[in-house]
């Protein structure tokens, strides 16, 4: 199964998406923030990123910016976990390398369906 | 494998959206004393951004609509669209409440939303610019016209470099319906050479036809991630399909808001506490366990050598061994008490927001000073310290602060300075609650107590005792009962609430220039250090931080009252002497008290003498309660077993010396 790494500043979203992840059978890394899940991503590697949008200390569009300049993660797909009312947000996450994005609110059935989706 | 239990995460939940909701407020209760801190808005905008998507995925829907809407207008705040004014701040410091108590609705099943949300939430519907229009996506009947779709689907370069695959999208495709690749094609602006061709680039394009009656929505589902990547040309194989429309559903309807009353925390605890409530502890905490833990394996495997061989060569080793595993007892001790111990930061960061709802409502100015907020208390103490604190805020503001003009008149500044301050003192934590307003009002104190029978007219007791007064039952001295202070608990109700925290306040005041309360409380209820007495074949373990003195009298020191009781001179003052033996009805206890010993204790400032046969030792006590086991018995805190497995009382200092005390005044 897969690796994958869960970004989100809030415990209970993060736990629901590990808890999920990991009940499908998938490896699950977290962090907590941009900058903590650049640190993580930089000590193995993943087959997907999951991170929030509104996070402190670094959002989640500066972390994929971030990612896809580190040669490892140029092609890794990341989703974007983010609310309906910010289109300028999938918009900008996107500019910066994102691959696409899951609206929240979701349950783990739809999460694991777009896992799903893009780990095929 | 579906159905994921989400209640699981519903606690998480609760806590960090209240922690969200006092970040919130701590972010609005800066902005409103003038910062201009952009990162501020962020905050707040964050903790309702946080706890809308929460409450949106954990199924609590009217939270979720009540933060949508809140967040609306937080959005134009941070993109500037919106001033922020003290209406503003006055409205979403009311939100912040209302939050709080939909929050406490919905974790004990009660309906959420309330006329005082939905009133809170048409204020700001109506405030927020245009509409909050609810755009429901209404899909497209599947057309069943449609026998197929032509697709023409050419990636731009870049798109390999946001992990999109377009295999993912062939699959994809496939599920909805068959799927024939007509045609895969280069791109013209592929570069000629090969050497020249970059493997990160994409220059193919693909005509693909899906064969069925496939809805267009669920053909642009496959391609949404994709916008800006490719060019994209759907048609459909015969009949046009209706396309997917949205249409904005009816914007909700402003209601009349009647102002709710301010400053009323009603759901701040209802939330998180209850019975399995849960801690956070920080990973350094847990790391030092596992250490210690590793350090006791490594003491038991020595000891446990020695045990399988041993001749008393290896008496010395022994010794030590045990000495090691003494301390290590000793440190994984205070590294579990540890993980109990929470900042008192977290009970301060209420004050910010009452202070100002006091000045507001008092018209008095108030500077608030906090100081060791980093000072950590147990748990269970710093749950149950909350109400006695905002108590004495409350009185402090209400009582003690002067008005502008009065404290003008007196040569002060316009603005009093409130002062909280936390930190370690011996085995204690103090918390002192310091203003400089006008202090004590002897003469105001003096009148109510004698009005209440509490001192006899024409008796002149000394200032301390005046302070003391304020500590009595059914006291107030305000002359009309605000509705802030006197709310039916007065000072006897905060000195009980600390008391039974195992703790004590006082106070000291000079006129003209305010009070202090001090309250000391125990690092930790669990275990105490004490000193084990020896009362007839029982045990009594007295506190150590309680105990002044131990003594031995002779007999010409005590003097015999005609009232039956005994005092003895101590110190500039006469204390009674309590029997314990008599307290607590031991049998074959020393009764001559110039054979036993006396062990002065205090409580408040109040002293007496307590009559024990011996004394045997200091020891840690782990206390158990008397009352889970037996009953709530008077004089005695609970119960502990020693060292020899036997059952010795916890002497409760502060009811005893009330015994004492009543005695001596019988």
């Amino acid at each position: 199964m897969a690796k994958i790494l869960a970004v989100d500043d809030s415990v209970s979203m993060r736990g629901m998406v590990a808890f999920t992840l990991r009940g499908a059978g998938h490896e699950v890394a977290e962090a907590e923030n941009g900058q903590l899940a650049l640190d993580v991503a930089r000590g193995s590697a993943f087959d997907l990123v999951l991170a929030d949008v509104n996070m402190p200390v670094m959002d989640g569009i500066a972390m994929v910016r971030e990612l896809r300049a580190m040669d490892a993660y140029k092609g890794v797909p990341i989703l974007m976990l983010t609310t309906e009312s910010h289109t300028e947000k999938k918009m900008e996450g996107k500019a910066a390398g994102a691959t696409g994005w899951l609206v929240k609110p979701f349950d783990p059935e739809q999460l694991l369906a777009t896992v799903k989706r893009v780990l095929g | 494998m579906s159905a994921v239990d989400l209640t699981q995460f519903h606690k998480t939940f609760f806590e960090e959206s209240l922690e969200g909701l006092d970040a919130m407020e701590a972010a609005l209760l800066a902005l409103d004393s003038g910062s201009t801190d952009h990162e501020l808005v962020h905050t707040i905008f964050r903790a309702a951004h946080s706890i809308k998507g929460g409450a949106a995925t954990f199924g609590f829907a009217d939270v979720a609509a009540f933060t949508h809407v809140a967040e609306s207008l937080l959005e134009e705040v941070r993109s500037e669209r919106r001033a922020v004014d003290a209406e503003l701040i006055d409205l979403l410091l009311r939100s912040v409440d209302c939050l709080r108590a939909m929050l406490a609705r919905s974790s004990s099943g009660q309906p959420v939303a309330d006329a005082d949300s939905e009133a809170l939430r048409g204020e700001l519907v109506r405030l927020v610019s245009g509409e909050v229009a609810t755009v429901a996506t209404v899909v497209a009947p599947k057309a069943a016209a449609v026998s197929g779709w032509d697709i023409r689907f050419t990636a731009l370069p870049h798109l390999l470099q946001t992990g999109n695959d377009p295999l993912r999208l062939f699959r994809e495709l496939q599920q909805l319906g068959r799927l024939e690749v007509r045609r895969a094609f280069v791109v013209d602006r592929a570069p000629a050479r090969l050497a020249d061709l970059d493997p990160s680039q994409c220059h193919l394009g693909w005509e693909l036809r899906l064969h069925g009656a496939v809805a267009r929505g669920d053909i642009d589902a496959v391609f949404d991630w994709l916008d800006g990547d490719c060019e994209l040309v759907v048609e459909a194989v015969t009949e046009e399909a209706p396309a997917a429309v949205a249409q904005p559903a009816a914007a909700t309807t402003p209601v009349p808001a009647p102002a709710p009353a301010a400053g009323a925390h009603p759901a701040r605890e209802a939330v998180v506490a209850g019975e399995g409530s849960s801690i956070r502890v920080g990973i350094d905490k847990v790391d030092a366990l596992i250490n210690m833990m590793g350090e006791l394996v490594i003491t038991q495997a020595m000891l446990s050598d020695i045990g399988e061989h041993f001749d008393f060569s290896k008496l010395e080793r022994l010794r030590e061994g045990l000495a090691q595993l003494e301390r290590n007892t000793r440190e994984l001790q205070e590294s579990v008490m540890r993980i109990r111990m929470l900042p008192i930061g977290s009970v301060f960061n209420r004050f910010p927001r009452l202070v100002r709802d006091l000045e507001r409502k008092l018209g008095k100015q108030v500077r608030l000073e906090l100081h060791g907020e980093h000072t950590e208390l147990d748990k269970t103490v710093l749950e149950k310290i909350g109400d006695p604190l905002v108590h004495l805020v409350r009185n402090a503001i209400d009582h003690g602060l002067e008005t502008p003009e009065k404290r003008r008149a007196a040569g002060k500044s316009d603005a009093g300075t409130l002062t909280l301050d936390a930190h370690h003192e011996g085995g204690n934590i103090i918390v002192r609650i310091s203003d400089d307003g006008a202090g004590l009002n002897r003469a105001a104190i003096l009148g109510k107590a004698i009005e209440r029978g509490l001192v006899s007219p024409g008796q002149e007791p000394s200032d301390e005792e005046v302070a003391e007064l304020i500590f009595a039952p059914g006291f107030s001295t305000a002359a009309q009962a605000t509705d802030l202070s006197g709310r039916g608990v007065g000072m006897d109700v905060v000195r009980r609430n600390v008391r039974d925290l195992g703790g004590s306040v006082g106070v000291k005041s000079v006129a003209g220039q305010g009070s202090t309360f001090t309250i000391a409380l125990p690092l930790t209820l669990a275990i105490i250090d004490g000193l084990v007495t020896a009362v007839g074949s029982e045990r009594y373990i007295v506190p150590l931080i309680s105990i002044v003195e131990s003594l031995r009298l002779r007999p010409e020191a005590v003097r015999r009252l005609a009232s039956g009781g005994e005092v003895f001179h101590f110190r500039d003052e006469y204390l009674p002497i309590m029997r314990l033996h008599r307290t607590f009805g031991c049998a074959e206890a020393v009764t001559e008290i110039e054979r036993g010993i006396v062990v002065v204790v205090e409580d408040d400032g109040r002293r007496v003498g307590l009559l024990v046969d011996d004394l045997l030792g200091q020891q840690q006590a782990v206390i158990k309660s008397l009352e889970a086991h037996y009953r709530r018995v008077q004089g005695i805190s609970g119960a502990t077993i020693l060292s020899d497995g036997s059952v010795a009382l916890i002497v409760d200092v502060g009811g005893v010396v009330q015994l004492g005390r009543r005695h001596k005044a019988a």
